[in-house]
């Protein structure tokens, strides 16, 4: 049957009595040879020129695109070119790779240089930093209402955070801080030995302790644990759109996410800060009685009079401000996720890295402040 | 004055129209299809007026109140997404109750609005099955009970059908119908399958590359298309260009005709009356109760759609036909 001829056979074109004729199935697989051709074919003379699309049987983007080129080529030779006969559905293919196609390559973009990429950088930078003090605003009226209206702090969440970012992880910083004690007792105990005060190794170990390394330590293993848990928890429900749900059903996720996991922060991050003082003395006693033969006692004692309530005072009062720090860097980051599941994952280092970053910084100031303030 | 007043609506990402010069008004109790392609800008519009993007210029206003700029949780309006977007640590009763306790309503008023709203779409039995051990056709009823159970005064559908299967979509597609009926909710519907757009709608507004290009009855968008992209996207009309209208019927018209593929009627290939085109079937689809035949009359490549009514009158490849077009079922278009 001739409609099958011309399913089966390969893309055609064929000139005859000035008119030129397009047959056969003009796709991927069936233009090569014809593309071939072309350079060498027998154009007809004469302005214009009708090609006959009617009995081309398949289309593909290849045949559209080998076409659209052919007729732009004689068009640049001058001619008046005219095709007719492709079906609608052919002829809106043909359209649209007219429609895309340039007609001249464009030129490499020049790479940006460095003064461009310190622009594109710090615009950036700035855009983050204005996007960052709104959330931190909109956390802190947030915070405020729910301050004035009790009634609409959510209870329950909250003692979950606590659990899993206060409870959950005691064993952890424990250790740590412990091993800390342990380290710093080590390091001191060859330079104290030489000098014959072995007693003071109770003043190197508490003070660094309570006023630095504790609250120090305990807010960076927190910022890997739970900011990278708020920020990935909160960046999935973005993914799944479960928060635009919740705030088309009313709910706004400052109250819902945000303040539950802030307000639990500010409350475990002082309580395992003080837990963390304790494990890391401990440490520092440990260490203190096997390389200097300094007794727990005379351990004990001598931390009453080395360590004021102030220095104890100022390590755990740093702790509620790099709780705030944290929940509000994971919360903000994983509000920041667009798109697909990859970047719940870019956001949450990026969570962890700026949480980290700003817990030193403030620890910085604080060091600085209470240093003016003589503290 | 119209229940919702949408005017001037504009969007864009850096240089990127996603739409401009959006303007419509709704009566209450309408439910309306926004329909097009892929990429046209329907889904962000439905998102701009949830409050959840941002817009660059216009004016929303619902029962003459300006909302343009309220956060999405004092718009007063539901939304229903293709993804679901259930709380996947709730039960069905606690996905549906959660805006209602958030408000801090009574238990007893609470556990009474989620029976009526488990009852509107459904899903008794079902209360304690959290979303995982539910179908998709379940999963999105439980979507739509949590977004009515608040009262919103308008509901949007993103696509809410599109991840379901043709015999789920087409009893939900009833059900979402039903609903919307009963409690006269002005309904903004955003798809691209015109099936679901033309028996849903009482108005279809469809867009094109960020504008809305027609908009009007169901009957009116199918049957008078205003240009080439709404034919194309409607109907798989047949568009002509000049050339074709030329050889294939005699006129001589500048822009384009279209041609329903349904209005096109086949004859016999023996049958001499006055006026029939003689035609080639090059090539035939069966749809099911249609059949799709690809015909080349005069040069001219026609798509027709016939109902499959007997084996026996099925096309072959090669067979020659006549063909019929009635000159009303003609029409001049835009390009």
């Amino acid at each position: 049957m001739a409609a099958e001829k011309i399913v089966q056979s390969m893309a055609e074109i064929d000139a005859a009595d000035g008119a030129v004729r397009c047959s056969g199935a003009w796709t991927v697989r069936g233009i090569a040879r014809l593309e071939q051709r072309l350079p060498a074919f027998p154009w007809p003379a004469g302005n214009d020129l009708v090609i006959d699309c009617s009995a081309i049987s398949s289309f593909d983007t290849s045949g559209a695109w080998v076409l659209h080129r052919t007729v732009r080529l004689l068009e640049r030779q001058g001619r008046n070119v005219q095709t007719r006969g492709l079906r609608p559905e052919f002829g809106a293919l043909l359209q649209l790779v007219a429609a895309r196609a340039t007609t001249s390559r464009p030129a490499a973009a020049a790479a940006p240089g460095v003064l461009a990429g310190i622009g594109h950088w710090a615009w950036h930078g700035m855009h983050g930093l204005f996007d960052m003090l709104a959330f931190v605003g909109e956390s802190a009226v947030a915070l405020l209402r729910s301050v004035l209206q009790p009634h609409r702090i959510r209870w329950r969440p909250i003692l979950r955070n606590l659990q899993t970012a206060g409870f959950e992880a005691l064993p952890i910083t424990g250790l740590l801080s412990f091993l800390m004690g342990i380290v710093i007792a080590y390091q001191g105990a060859d330079q104290l030995q030489r000098f014959g005060a072995n007693i003071f190794i109770a003043d190197l170990v508490g003070l660094s302790m309570l006023r630095e390394l504790a609250p120090l330590l305990t807010a960076i293993i927190v910022a890997g644990r739970s900011g990278s848990a708020y920020a990935a928890q909160i960046g999935t429900m973005k993914v799944t759109e479960e928060i635009d749900a919740l705030r088309t059903i009313g709910i706004g996720t400052q109250e819902l996410l945000v303040l539950p996991k802030m307000i639990a922060l500010i409350i475990a991050l002082p309580l395992l800060t003080v837990y963390c003082d304790v494990t890391g003395l401990l440490g520092g006693m440990l260490m203190a009685r096997s390389k200097l033969d300094v007794s727990f006692d005379v351990f004990i004692n001598r931390l009453g009079d080395a360590i004021s309530l102030s220095s104890f005072l100022t390590g755990v009062a740093k702790a509620p401000v790099f709780a705030a720090i944290i929940a509000l860097v994971g919360c903000f980051q994983g509000l920041q996720v667009s798109g697909s599941a990859d970047s719940v994952g870019r956001q949450t280092t990026v969570s962890v890295v700026q949480s980290i970053f700003l817990v030193i910084v403030a620890d910085a100031l604080f060091s600085v402040v209470f240093n003016w303030l003589k503290i | 004055m119209s229940f919702v007043e949408v005017s001037g609506f504009a969007k864009s990402y850096g240089g990127n129209t996603v739409f401009e010069d959006i303007n419509f008004v709704l009566a209450r109790g309408e439910f309306v299809t926004l329909l097009g392609p892929s990429g046209c800008g329907k889904s962000t519009l439905l998102r701009c007026l949830a409050g959840l993007v941002s817009l660059d210029a216009g004016q929303f206003r619902v029962e003459g109140e300006d909302i343009t700029y309220a956060v999405p949780q004092k718009r007063g309006i539901g939304m229903v997404f293709q993804s679901y977007a259930l709380f996947p640590n709730m039960t069905v009763s606690q996905n549906i109750a959660f805006g209602l306790k958030m408000q801090k309503l009574a238990a007893k008023v609470v556990a009474s609005k989620v029976a009526e709203a488990i009852e509107l779409v459904e899903l008794g039995g079902k209360e304690r099955a959290y979303p995982a051990a539910l179908s998709g056709g379940q999963r999105q009823r439980v979507a739509l009970a949590r977004s009515l159970v608040v009262e919103p005064r308008i509901l949007l559908l993103d696509e809410p059908l599109s991840a379901l299967d043709a015999r789920i979509r087409r009893s939900l597609r009833q059900q979402i119908l039903d609903i919307q009926r009963r409690l006269d909710l002005t309904t903004i519907f955003v798809t691209h399958d015109q099936e679901e757009a033309l028996t849903l709608s009482d108005r279809i507004f469809v867009m094109d590359r960020g504008r809305i290009v027609q908009q009007g009855s169901a009957e009116t968008v199918y049957t008078r298309p205003a240009n080439e992209a709404v034919a194309r996207f409607m109907g798989n009309y047949n568009l002509l260009g000049p050339q074709e209208s030329r050889l294939l019927l005699g006129l001589d018209i500048d822009g384009h005709l279209a041609i329903r593929p349904e209005v096109i009627r086949l004859f016999a290939a023996d049958d001499v009356t006055p006026g029939l085109i003689p035609a080639t079937v090059m090539h035939s689809q069966l749809l099911g109760n249609v059949v799709r035949y690809q015909v080349e009359a005069k040069g001219v490549a026609l798509q027709i759609d016939c109902l499959n009514r007997r084996a026996a009158d099925l096309l072959s490849d090669g067979n020659r036909v006549m063909l019929h077009i009635a000159p009303e079922d003609l029409q001049e278009i835009a390009p």
